[in-house]
């Protein structure tokens, strides 16, 4: 299969797309003049390095997943939009937390003031993750959460909640997002250095490729690295060698690549310039294929196929004319849909300036339904394919990121893992991001780059804003609650298992899952297990480089 | 000894964000941009308290802060900040950069921040609007 | 409140009792070489003498700066009252400069520790011209030890050596550092050199590599400015290993210097070099001024028989030569 002849992938192409089950719609134009599945040649869909897409039948077979991230207030706000969700008959939860909780911190640290329940739900303890799946089946959902640094902790109580309510860890399907390089590399929500926060990680991929066969304990994302600033080559470049550095760091703790590296997904940024990102896209599936096929040995197929996520360009949206930011996400998401995305999240257009309305994210959404459904481009499967330029933005994609790649490797010593480490401790990577950065805003600035409605086209800004303020009650509510959990605890209990965790902490030998549930369980908090871990790891200050 | 370096003292400003929020894009732009201004930036960066502001202003005889705020704490937090600067007798404009809805932007000001720098600000208002809010405190003497 | 407006030796007397808005706004006049920098000088250089202070240079990437950041930790844990210069380059350009060593630093140190950021202000050589005098008014306000961390473009760091009783030179593992070291003249500079990322492969062999030269200089002769070999510390600043050592070798070598007369020879040699650049500074601003024809006359027709090759500029030269003390 590595390599045969034209008409031999072909057949199998046809093959492979004839035993697909289609959508039951016309593919035809809108003028009824019928399309076929895919036009030009190989390689083709489904087919080794993927370039084309991962499915013979595209979406033909099935459209992206639509999935809208949100989610603010409380545990119980949460849950009860999680049930209306489920009664609606989705199947998939996706969990925002607030930035307390994302930095490892419980709502009554100092610097949480303002914050708490803010850009999503604040969980101090084992009670508030209880609220937040109350009464849904944790065996039947499959629950996405977007959190990295203390994703251990929050991992943990969700497994105690299964526990709990009578399901076996076994059973509970699920992403952690869990991709700490690129914390320090751009999103910046960073607890402990960069090696004792990978010992987690792999301790969490040990610990569910054993025990947990329906979760994936990884989602590499560029979408921040993008969103920090970084240009379309260095997110593909950046990610992509992150996702090299997990491959590498769970090989040497003793996994079998082909253990877990099917359950590794990925997570975008889809800007506007159209072609750049449609040429990024189609490049990262290439690249990982051929990376983990001839750098790393995968043997299965599975392991080689990238499935990512897409997520329009929160950075693109302006203040100025916000209406405006409609047509940019239309455009993204349709650069998403071309490059083969397997799930998208469009922007909502008041985002540069809060949280969305509801308004605005049914627009969002609205958006997506119509590249879906009006624009005919999910008729054939990666339509852009063969064209002179794409194909060429394709190959310049890759061939940039192939000399970031050669960086790395020089830096790390012929290991991505340790470049990647080498590249956060020197600076490299926000210096080549902050670079980018700063060249972008300097073009918009001299007006060699026009931002429509920013540096062009002002006039006609209404300036009315309609926006969605969080009220400080989530806030007292949470602190009182918080302060509840604490009186009712059995704090021996909390002192011995922190003590044993940072024990544990200590002998990189020993697995912190198993004590990490532990704890969780006694109503230790977040923040108790993060201070603890400190003590042990230290924490992490970032070095100025600019 | 040499009178020229007297006539148009460098402008030093600290520029920091506080609190937990991440985005330090815009502030690592404003660091550039007032270092192509000619300015000296000691730049703090992420996670700063009121206390590490404080003594940076102190210790780097620092003309002016510039604050980064895109959580929507601008609220609680700059208006703090301006008042430990004054609580340790420093006498240096606070400038909010980031995003400011318009509606907050008065009583942001009434809280004795000096300006206030949405997204989109020029390089040059950038620049400009740190020696204006300097200019004002320096008052007729440079040396201030 | 406000210092606005009060005389420096009022602001002097705030800075003696502590106050250290009072001292960053001396130092503030002393980089400037505002008016009142020589009222500061006069009263800092009375009262200065006590300090130890410490030179750390090295390549940029050599990790210098968390290195500092470890001794400034042990000096704060060890109750001493120190003080951190950490230079930045500024931008030959617009003349504005990013300063971001302070953090890393404020982070570990006591709060007794004070921290100050300059900017080279156009001085080639590793350090801002107004170094010395910040480091008298650091001393004179009790700070001890004053440590001074360099640009580290990784080229001649000459300044720090004249500046420091003791220069540490941090080198690291694949970096070409030793050879590096040895081409700019920081071998000997160095009072003690710090390998750093000592848990790097190669770490050894730069050791070893410095160990080589410093015997092939100490055959040649050229460590008797000290008279003593320098030492070579391993460390590993991410983690601070190392770095209690490389206070100890400090402490040594200060210890060997003001025993064998050393110390005093260098803030002897370390003044006079001070009023040498100043002077030459001067003179360089007036030999400008001359040469645009703004403070004496006739240059003008000089530098015009120049341009009309009736007089050589050798010969110009010697003829204003021996008018500058007319300047």
């Amino acid at each position: 299969m590595s390599d045969p002849a034209p008409d031999q992938a072909r057949a199998a192409w046809q093959e492979a797309y004839d035993a697909t089950k289609l959508r039951d719609v016309p593919f035809e134009t809108m003028s009824g003049v019928p399309v076929e599945p895919l036009y030009g040649d190989g390689p083709y869909p489904g087919q080794y390095p993927y370039t084309r897409g991962l499915h013979a039948a595209g979406y033909r077979s099935r459209l992206w997943t639509m999935r809208m991230f949100a989610g603010f207030g409380t545990a119980e706000d949460t849950n009860a939009r999680f049930k209306e969700l489920l009664r609606a008959g989705g199947g998939g939860l996706s969990t925002a937390f607030d930035m307390p909780t994302l930095m490892g911190r419980d709502s009554d640290h100092d610097w949480a003031l303002g914050e708490v329940g803010h850009c999503g739900v604040a969980v101090d303890t084992l009670a508030d993750m209880e609220d937040l799946f109350a009464d849904i089946d944790l065996s039947s959902v499959s629950t996405s959460m977007t959190i990295n640094g203390p994703a251990a902790m929050i991992m943990a109580m969700y497994i105690a909640v299964g526990e709990k309510t009578g399901v076996e860890r076994s059973q509970l399907a699920g992403t952690i997002q869990n991709d700490i390089l690129k914390e320090y590399q751009a999103q910046k929500e960073y607890i402990f250095p960069p090696r004792p926060s990978m010992r987690i990680v792999t301790d969490m991929m040990k610990f569910t490729s054993t025990e947990m066969p329906k979760w994936h304990p990884i989602s590499i994302s560029g979408y921040h690295i993008r969103e920090a600033g970084s240009n379309a080559a260095q997110e593909l470049a950046f990610t992509l060698a992150n996702g090299f550095a997990y491959v590498e760091a769970a090989v040497a703790a003793g996994l079998d690549i082909d253990d877990f590296a099917p359950r590794l997904s990925f997570f975008f940024n889809s800007h506007s310039d159209f072609f750049e990102e449609i040429g990024k896209f189609r490049a990262a599936r290439r690249i990982w294929a051929r990376w983990m096929k001839e750098r790393y040995g995968a043997k299965d197929p599975r392991s080689m196929m990238m499935k990512f996520h897409t997520q329009t360009a929160g950075v693109s949206l302006t203040a100025q004319q916000a209406e405006i930011n409609i047509g940019r996400v239309a455009i993204q998401a349709l650069a998403g849909a071309l490059g083969g995305t397997q799930s998208l999240h469009t922007d909502a257009y008041d985002e540069a300036m809060a949280l969305p309305t509801e308004d605005a994210a049914r627009i969002a959404l609205r958006t997506q339904q119509i590249v879906a459904h009006e624009t005919g481009v999910t008729n054939v499967v990666d339509p852009l394919g063969g064209a002179p330029f794409v194909e060429w933005m394709t190959d310049e994609m890759e061939r940039r990121a192939e000399d970031i790649f050669a960086h790395l490797l020089d830096i790390g010593n012929d290991s991505i893992l340790e470049g990647a480490y080498a590249g956060i401790d020197d600076g490299y990577f926000v210096g080549e991001i902050a670079d980018a950065a700063y060249r972008f805003e300097r073009e918009v600035n001299e007006g060699k780059r026009i931002i429509v409605g920013v540096n062009e086209f002002t006039e006609g800004d209404s300036g009315e804003r309609n926006l969605l303020r969080i009220g400080a009650e989530v806030e007292e509510y949470q602190l009182k609650r918080l302060n509840d959990v604490k009186q009712r605890r059995d704090n021996d209990a909390v002192t011995r298992v922190l003590t044993q965790l940072k024990t544990e902490a200590a002998d990189p030998e020993i697995n912190l899952m198993p004590t990490m549930i532990e704890a969780v369980k006694t109503f230790a908090t977040e923040g108790e297990i993060v201070a603890s871990l400190e003590e042990v790891f230290g924490t992490y200050v970032e070095k100025v480089f600019l | 000894m040499s009178d020229a370096s007297t006539s148009d003292p460098q402008i030093r400003v600290v520029l920091a964000k506080l609190g937990f929020d991440g985005h330090d894009r815009g502030i690592k732009i404003v660091a550039r941009i007032l270092r192509d201004a000619g300015m000296e930036v000691i730049f703090l960066g992420l996670r700063q308290s009121y206390k590490n502001v404080v003594n940076a202003v102190e210790q780097e005889d620092a003309d002016a802060v510039g604050l980064s705020m895109h959580n929507a704490s601008h609220m609680t937090l700059a208006p703090k900040m301006v008042d430990a600067l004054a609580e340790a007798g420093l006498e240096v404009p606070v400038i909010v950069g980031g995003i400011v809805p318009d509606e907050d932007i008065d009583p942001l000001m009434k809280t004795g921040v000096a300006a206030i720098l949405g997204p989109g600000a020029s390089a040059e208002e950038v620049a400009q609007t740190v020696r204006d809010a300097v200019a004002a405190v320096r008052g007729s003497s440079p040396q201030a | 409140m406000s210092l606005r407006g009060l005389p420096p030796a009022d602001i002097f007397d705030k800075a003696l009792g502590g106050e250290r808005r009072a001292l960053g706004r001396l130092i503030t006049f002393v980089e400037r070489d505002a008016a009142e920098a020589e009222t500061v000088a006069e009263l800092a250089h009375e009262r200065a003498g006590n300090a130890h202070v410490i030179g750390i240079t090295g390549a940029p990437g050599s990790g210098k700066s968390t290195l500092t950041g470890q001794l400034v930790k042990l000096l704060g844990e060890a109750g001493k009252r120190a003080a951190v210069l950490a230079v930045d380059p500024s931008s030959p350009l617009t003349g504005g400069a990013i300063l971001g060593d302070r953090v890393r630093m404020e982070d570990v140190a006591s709060p007794d520790t004070f921290i100050r950021s300059m900017a080279t202000r156009g001085h080639q050589g590793g350090l801002s011209l107004a170094v010395p005098g910040v480091v008298r008014l650091l001393d004179a306000t009790g700070y001890d030890p004053i440590v001074i961390e360099t640009v580290g473009v990784g080229q001649v760091e000459v300044d720090i050596a004249g500046t420091a009783d003791t220069t540490v030179v941090v080198a690291t593992p694949g970096m070409g550092d030793s050879v590096q070291a040895n081409k700019a003249g920081l071998l000997e500079l160095a009072d003690l050199f710090v390998v750093n990322k000592a848990d790097r492969p190669g770490a050894k062999d730069v050791r070893r590599d410095l160990d080589l030269m410093l015997d092939l200089s100490h055959v040649s002769g050229q460590d008797q400015r000290t008279g003593m070999r320098p030492e070579i510390i391993m460390t590993t600043a991410l983690s601070g290993e190392g770095a209690p050592e490389m206070w100890d070798a400090i402490e040594r070598h200060r210890t060997a210097i003001t025993a064998n007369g050393q110390l005093e020879a260098r803030r002897v040699n370390r003044d006079i070099d001070e009023v040498r650049n100043r002077l030459m500074a001067d003179l360089e601003s007036r030999v400008d001024l001359m040469l645009a024809g703004q403070s004496l006359a006739g240059v003008a027709e000089v530098l015009d028989a120049v341009a009309a090759r009736s007089l050589s500029p050798t010969a110009a030269a010697t003829q204003l030569a021996a008018r500058i003390k007319d300047l």
